[in-house]
């Protein structure tokens, strides 16, 4: 029996594309790469007012739908150099998605050399993303990944060049398909017709790198801390909270929200950090460098986001990443001086 | 059979299960794994994990802001 390796991302495209090749017969797993700016329906969860979303990670619940294993594969240190030299450039924000591509693929393929599967599936569809799936760009993702025609795209197949698994006699060309462009109902038919329903939103994206908001706010990390770097707590604190930056040297992190409070309160001995203590109010957590004169500004804007926001005093208890602690009586800064451009 | 504990404590989604799947392949059939996360998301995905790769989980339960999930491991 064959034996193939599907890239899994949650999304309907990969669920319908491993399905399509169970049917004929191949063995198949699946792989998901963690790159660290997927978008998880949970990562939103911690915000308390999306409790009522379902809590599940979208590429195990396709593997359970399909009765398949599921690798998950931590790429977070190498993703680094696709996302900051990417060779192909960015998409509309900071998505490198054509080198992404090309770099998920490649790790396939090493997966499958090293496990001695014969083949990789993706969801991939002819024309429907504007950067990575277009007519001109899918041999290139086949090319430089080093999979050539150990790739198949078995939604879109009937489109493009046979490759190894139709011409080994793995799998009939004539059970593939032949959808493109972005018009999802082929999609939905093929979902409905293996009875799919309660797969995640097609239009709902995986890639924070593609959000327009998330993307500035790395942007602003890096301009900051003057390079263009990034640990895994500085790309998951970019995905909480309200980020003030009042001066270069440093920005504020504020909870919107108790489930946020809650999340940012485990970075709270590793960040300086600040609270009201008089009033109900926000955790904030302070993400550069700061004087006792930024500190100061930074209780101001803390006790902005409180209940104590029109109060006269409100009383901010402070604590430095170094462990010192100070107490603050402050003046909570007015709604003028907040600053339109400090919101990153 | 022995027991293991591994914090998975400030991650997210889907690093709880990385961190449990990396760590299950080090143990042996019948070793004891409990998982101390913070991230609700865990209470579900792990016990998915475990049901798609054959691994029983033993108990789930949540306390204060964490979530713990003990699993036996099973190497099929």
């Amino acid at each position: 029996m064959a034996k193939a390796v599907s890239l899994i991302s949650g999304g309907l495209d990969s669920l319908l594309a491993t399905r399509v090749v169970m049917d004929q017969g191949v063995h198949v797993e699946g792989i998901n790469f963690f790159t660290g700016f997927c978008v998880e329906g949970h990562t939103h969860a911690i915000r308390k007012r999306h409790e009522d979303r379902p809590k599940r990670n979208n590429a195990l619940w396709v593997a359970e739908t399909l009765g398949i294993k599921l690798h998950i594969i931590d790429i977070v240190d190498e993703y680094k150099n696709i996302l900051l030299n990417p060779k192909h450039g960015y998409g509309a924000n900071m998505n490198p998605c054509l080198d992404c591509k090309i770099f998920m693929v490649h790790k396939a393929q090493e997966w499958i050399e090293k496990n001695g599967f014969d083949f990789i599936i993706t969801g991939e569809v002819v024309g429907q993303r504007p950067m990575s799936q277009r007519k001109d760009t899918m041999p290139v993702v086949a090319r430089e990944s080093g999979a050539a025609d150990r790739l198949l795209r078995p939604l879109c197949a009937k489109n493009l060049p046979a490759t190894l698994a139709e011409r080994e006699g793995w799998i009939k060309r004539e059970a593939m398909h032949d959808f493109s462009g972005r018009n999802r109902k082929p999609q939905m038919a093929l979902a409905a017709h293996y009875g799919f329903v309660d797969y995640a939103s097609p239009a709902g994206g995986c890639c924070f790198l593609t959000d327009e908001n998330y993307s500035k706010k790395l942007v602003d990390l890096w301009q900051a801390r003057g390079k263009r770097d990034y640990e895994m707590d500085d790309i998951m604190l970019l995905k909480v909270g309200r980020h003030i930056r009042p001066r270069p040297h440093f920005k504020l992190i504020v909870g919107r929200e108790e489930g946020e409070n809650n999340f940012l309160q485990g970075y709270a001995k590793i960040y300086t950090s600040l609270k009201t203590t008089s009033h109900p109010g926000p955790l904030v957590l302070l993400d550069g460098v700061a004087n006792d004169d930024d500190l100061l500004l930074a209780a101001r804007i803390t006790a902005r986001f409180s209940q104590g926001k029109s109060a006269e005093k409100v009383i901010v208890e402070t604590r430095r990443d170094n462990g010192e602690e100070k107490i603050l009586e402050v003046a909570p800064l007015p709604p003028s001086e907040l600053k339109e451009e400090w919101h990153v | 059979m022995s027991h293991h504990q591994l914090d998975a404590r400030r991650l997210l989604c889907p690093m709880p299960v990385i961190r449990t799947q990396n760590k299950v392949n080090e143990l042996k059939p019948g070793d004891v794994l409990e998982v101390i996360c913070t991230d609700p998301g865990a209470l579900n995905d792990i016990p998915a994990w475990c049901r798609i790769n054959g691994h029983k989980v033993l108990e789930t339960k949540k306390k204060n802001n964490e979530v713990i999930v003990v699993i036996q491991v099973n190497h099929s």
